[in-house]
Formats: structure tokens, sequence, C-alpha cells
């Protein structure tokens, strides 16, 4: 029986197997960012150091306002402090470091692939939960929490247990204005937020295939909301034109060797998997969210469900709690649902393809609420800026910002009040997560950008663009 | 990391499928040291105070549950991120094990490498159990780890499974790292000829 990709990867980095199956598996790159600022205070403590520091990476996000240029624009206290002390590892320790003053900073999700850290073929984590998105790469990268980070930090390895497999074929063509959030939304209401717990999922088929990269590590950055820890992407010819040329990308003779060996990262034609999910591209509709878990979601042309069809008595609950937090109806259109804020940004969607899709939307249009529009980082804004990018959203009464998580997690000032409903281009609609009290709706960039523009949900394929 | 063998409290329902991380320790308190001593305050914190500070009426604020120091919850518990914190909430309150049907993977993993035991049940099984103890407040429930094994209000008894090497790592409380530096020269070895097959990737 031949190999998944997956097994290809893991089965590479398997130190030594105990009898109950776990295994030690080593770790080509650790990502890190401001929210792990305790790591380095607490590992000396153990009288531990830092195994690889060459293989470390750091910039901080999380905390990172979208208004600050430099350290001292960061408000003083706790903010400050994850910044600061992040900065300080570094230059102790000699791991890589982006500080917010270099260019190359941003969403540690962005910064990985764009600078060539994120490779094929290797082993890849970070302490938050969207190291999925690294998975389109073709390498097998995953969220761990604070004590696998302290271990992956003495001992560059982790204790693993093999996952299931599973994978999701996307078949057929997309449709002009469908997107790779789209498609994710899709697969998560088809699966639910639990269908791929304990699973590595791969994305396969001929709409995956067509896709940019861009869209592929949205799509992986979110298979987390379907619950799988790790989501991956065959490395194709487009994957290694993306590599290439990047600045941690290897060079010469290393760059052929990579690639020969990157050539054979596919699952072999006899390789089975534990699960297959099959959605047809056509079938898929610029989606938006209406609950507060990523399954609840709603081509833009269906209505608010009404709990009393649905036949599970948990989901029925889930769904009346839903619609009382959200403030919405059964049967509701989601036009007819105006939205406070519009979010553009965040590790799914704030590369240059989700700017330039915005702002195809933008321009020439103007704002009806406020909107945020937010880069994944410092090269991000760079090459929008050199595209007339950000002319274009501040024509439209949009706000241009700096770099950072920024309004998906709300740990930066950027934030909902209580009541407020955005239109977010983030990851996550759960009860809270934009503020205590705000609402959130999941969309894809151009889907938000529309959003902005009719102070409603609309559908995005109905603009000329 | 305290060890896990016995344990047995009074029980509380968290009624909330998929019941994210987010929900757990919301995202403002991230930032916060472990040992903070309002650490215990973080806890589902949107739901059990309003916003002048006062008590919900979130079932953790209410009589004999909140004493409760083990949760019986519903499908996917632990779900969205990766925050250990979720955890140290859970500690900061006491709370030794959480029942569900389903958890996230990563926050299983982060319970387990605290000393909080994740049992998995049927849907069923714990609906069954959220419905006594919604009856009867202040029931208790007992967990025996070596067994593996659960006791209900009503004593029925449930199995549960749980890997070999979770279950020996919490029964003796033992620290991951620690283990791992034992196979320090495996690591070595293991990297000087990875680094040299792979000399493309560094």
């Amino acid at each position: 029986m031949g190999k998944t990709l997956f097994e290809k990867i893991w089965d590479k980095h398997v130190i030594t197997q105990r009898d109950d199956g776990d295994v030690l598996l080593y770790i080509d790159r650790h990502l890190t960012h401001d929210l792990h600022f305790r790591s380095f205070g607490k590992l000396k403590e153990k009288g531990l150091k830092i195994r690889c520091p060459e293989q470390l990476y750091g910039t901080p996000d999380h905390s990172v306002p979208t208004t600050a240029k430099v350290l001292s624009d960061i408000p003083e206290g706790e903010m400050r402090e994850t910044v600061e002390v992040l900065a300080q590892a570094a230059d102790e320790h000699g791991f890589h470091h982006f500080p917010m003053t270099d260019e190359r900073h941003g969403i540690v999700h962005v910064v990985g692939p764009e600078q060539g850290i994120t490779l094929p073929g290797l082993t890849l984590v970070c302490g938050d939960s969207h190291t999925s998105t690294h998975g389109a790469l073709g390498c097998l990268a995953f969220g761990i929490g604070s004590t696998e980070v302290q271990h992956v930090l003495a001992t560059q390895t982790l204790w693993q247990r093999k996952p299931k497999s599973m994978r999701i074929n996307v078949t057929g063509t997309l449709g002009t204005g469908v997107s790779g959030k789209d498609v994710i939304l899709a697969v998560i209401r088809k699966i639910s937020a639990a269908g791929g717990t304990g699973y590595a999922i791969e994305y396969a088929g001929s709409a995956i295939d067509n896709m940019s990269m861009e869209g592929r590590m949205t799509i992986c950055n979110m298979t987390i909301e379907a619950g799988a820890r790790s989501g991956l992407v065959a490395p194709d010819d487009k994957t290694i034109d993306y590599c290439k040329g990047r600045p941690f990308a290897p060079e010469g003779v290393k760059w052929d060797q990579a690639v020969a060996y990157w050539k054979t990262l596919c699952s072999d034609a006899d390789a089975v998997f534990d699960k297959e999910v099959t959605l047809d591209a056509e079938s898929i509709a610029p989606m938006v969210t209406w609950g507060n878990s990523p399954q609840y979601a709603l081509g833009v042309h269906e209505l608010v469900p009404d709990p009393e069809l649905e036949p599970d008595p948990i989901t029925r609950a889930e769904m009346v709690a839903a619609l009382d937090y959200m403030d919405l109806k059964p049967g509701m259109r989601l036009s007819d649902i105006s939205v406070d804020t519009v979010f553009i940004g965040a590790c799914t969607n704030s590369r240059i393809e989700d700017m330039r899709a915005a702002a195809a939307v933008a321009k020439g249009r103007h704002a009806k609420a406020r909107t945020l529009v937010v880069p994944g980082s410092g090269l991000v804004k760079k090459q929008a800026e050199a595209e007339g990018l950000d002319k274009i959203f501040i024509e439209a009464g949009m706000e241009w910002r700096e770099p950072g998580c920024s309004m998906c997690i709300a740990m930066n000032g950027d934030m909902l009040a209580p009541g407020e409903r955005a239109a977010s281009t983030s990851n996550r609609n759960f009860r809270g997560r934009q503020g205590p009290g705000s609402r959130t709706h999941l969309v894809s960039p151009a889907m938000a950008a529309a959003a902005a523009v009719c102070g409603h949900f609309a559908d995005v394929r109905d603009f000329v663009v | 990391m305290e060890a896990f063998k016995t344990f047995a409290s009074v029980a509380v329902p968290i009624d909330i499928p998929n019941c994210d991380t987010d929900q757990i320790i919301p995202a403002r308190f991230l930032r916060r040291a472990a040992d903070d001593p309002d650490y215990h305050s973080f806890l589902f914190a949107d739901l059990r105070f309003e916003k002048d500070g006062s008590d919900t009426e979130f079932v953790l604020n209410q009589g004999p549950y909140r004493a409760g120091k083990i949760f019986v919850a519903d499908i996917n518990w632990g779900c969205g991120s990766s925050r250990e914190n979720a955890v140290t909430a859970l500690t900061a309150n006491g709370i030794r094990s959480v029942i569900a049907p389903s958890f996230g993977d990563i926050h299983y993993s982060n319970c387990i490498k605290n000393g909080v035991l994740p049992v998995p049940l049927s849907v069923e099984d714990c609906a069954t159990l959220r419905a006594q103890i919604r009856e009867s407040p202040g029931a208790e429930i007992a967990i025996d780890l070596e067994t593996q094994s659960l006791t209900g209000p009503d004593q029925t008894t449930y199995v549960f499974e749980i890997n070999a090497f979770d279950k020996h790592r919490l029964l003796n409380g033992l620290d991951d790292v620690e283990l791992t530096l034992e196979f320090d020269t495996q690591i070595d070895s293991f990297e000087l000829i990875y680094k040299t097959e792979n000399d493309w990737a560094y």
C-alpha cells in the first residue's frame, strides 16, 4: 500500500516510536510571536537552553497596534511588554527576529511562507492554532500549546500521536467571485466544526490544483476550524515557483536537491485515506456565516435557517442560542443584515491577492461602514502601495493600517463595541472574539468589501469589477 | 505537574456544544501570568460576570455548582485557539477533569500536560450525566484513572479510553521535557544524519 503525503513527511521526521504508538518527531522550524513572551523566562527557570536558536523565528503580531510604527507607539503596559520581551529574548538567544520596524515584520503565518522559512517537506510548529496555514506549501505544520512550545525550545522535538487521514477533494471549477475562503467555509459546513478532529487533512482536486498559493493558505488556515490540527496541499510547480528566490529558501545546488525531493511529495496513487470527502466546486457560492461557529455558514442567497426544522436537539439548541446572540431571525435574507464594521485582514486573508480582491470591489465606490484594511506584513503593505491599492481603499473611505493580527483577536486595541456587527475576513465568529458582545460574520475579502460599500451583505458576483 | 490518580467532586453541567477556548478564557487575559491571583476569575469571564462585575445566572454561579471541580460538557469541548491559558483557567479553579463526547485536539493535549484529565464518553452518556447533575445539583462524580472508570451520581460505572502514555504521565505527574531529555543522544544522532541528508533545508 502506498503512502499519503502526510505519512511521507511524518515518517521522515520520526526519531523514535514508543510501544503505545506515540512518536518523537523532529521539528525543522519553530515560529513564535509576542504572546509566548513568557516562554523564555520559564525555560531559564528550569535551567534549560534553546536547543536550536537558528531554527526559531519570531515576530510580534497579536499585541501590535495597527497604528503603531515603532515600539514607543505601543501604549505602555502589558501590550508593549510582550513585544519588548520577545525582542530582548531574540537578542539574548540569537534567534531570527523581525521587529515591527523591519519591513519583513507581520503576522507570523504570513511571514513564514513569504520569507521562505516555510518550505515543502518540513515540519513546522508554532504556539498558535492557525499554524495549519503553512500546510498550503506541502509543509507538515500544526499549532501547539505553551507546554509544547517549551518542549520544542528545549529539545527541537515533540511527542505526537499519528492522526487519521482525510482527503477532501474539491472537483470542478470555482465560479467567478468564489475564493478559497468560500471553499473552506463550505467544507466546514459540510463536515462540521468537529469533523476533522483527530485527522490530518489533505486538500486535492482540480479546484485546489487551479487555486493560487494565497487561496490554498486560506483553506489550510481554517483547517483548525474543522477540528484538524493540520491541512496539506501537495507541492506542485506553483508551490515551487512561489518558494524560489525567497530569502530563507535554498539556492544553487541545494535548491535543485530540494526541488527533486519536493517532486516526490504527493500521496501515492494506491494510498488509502481513512476518510474521503468530495465537494463540487460549481455548487459553492460566496459564503457568509451567521452563527458562532464557522460551521454555520450560508451561501449568500440562502436564508437564515430556522432551528425548528433542525432534527438534532444539540444543534437546534446551539442554533437558538446563536440567533439570540447574533440578533438574527429565522428566514432573514443576508442582504437585510447591515454591518457596523468591516475588517479585511488576519492570517486567513491579508496577503496581496486578498488586498487586490478587496480593492477591486472598493475601487470607485465608497464605504458605508467603518472599514479597516490591515495587510498581513510590511512586505504585503509595500507591494499593495506599489500597486496603488492603498489609495483605492483610502479614497473609498477605508482605513489603511500597519500589519498585525488586529481585529481578528482584538488584543491590540482594534475591536468591536458590544452588540456591534462585523463582516470580517478572519477565521473565528466565536462569541466575543472581536470584543465582548461582538457579532462576527466571516466572509472573503471581496465579500467584505462588498458589505463595506453596501452597508449590508451583498453578492460580490453582482459587482462589475 | 500534579499527578492524577483518583478524584471525586461535585460535577457541573456545561451545556455548550462546540465550547471554544475563547469562551473558556477571553483573549484579553492571555498576557496575564499564570500566578496572577485573579486568574480564577478569567474562567468563562464573559458568561459568569456582568459588565459591572456582578454574577450572571451562569451555572458556575449557582449554589452547589460553585464547588464543582469536574465539568460534564458537550461535543467539541475546547475547540478553536491553542491557548493553554484555557487549562490554566481551569486549574486556577481547581477543575481536575472534563467529561465530554469530543475534545479539540490541541486543548486535549494541553489538558494532559497540566494534570487535567479529559474523559471521552458517548454523546448519550454525557447527556445522561448532565441531566442527572442538573436534576440533583451538588451530585458527585468519582473518577479512577488507574481502572479508567467513572462512577456517576446513580452509581452507574462508565469505562473510558486514554492512551497508555498519557495515562502514565498523568498517574505519575511526569513532565515531558525531563522525559525527552533522556532521549538526548538519540536526538543528537538523528539530527546529524537528518541534517546531512537534507542539507537543502539548513
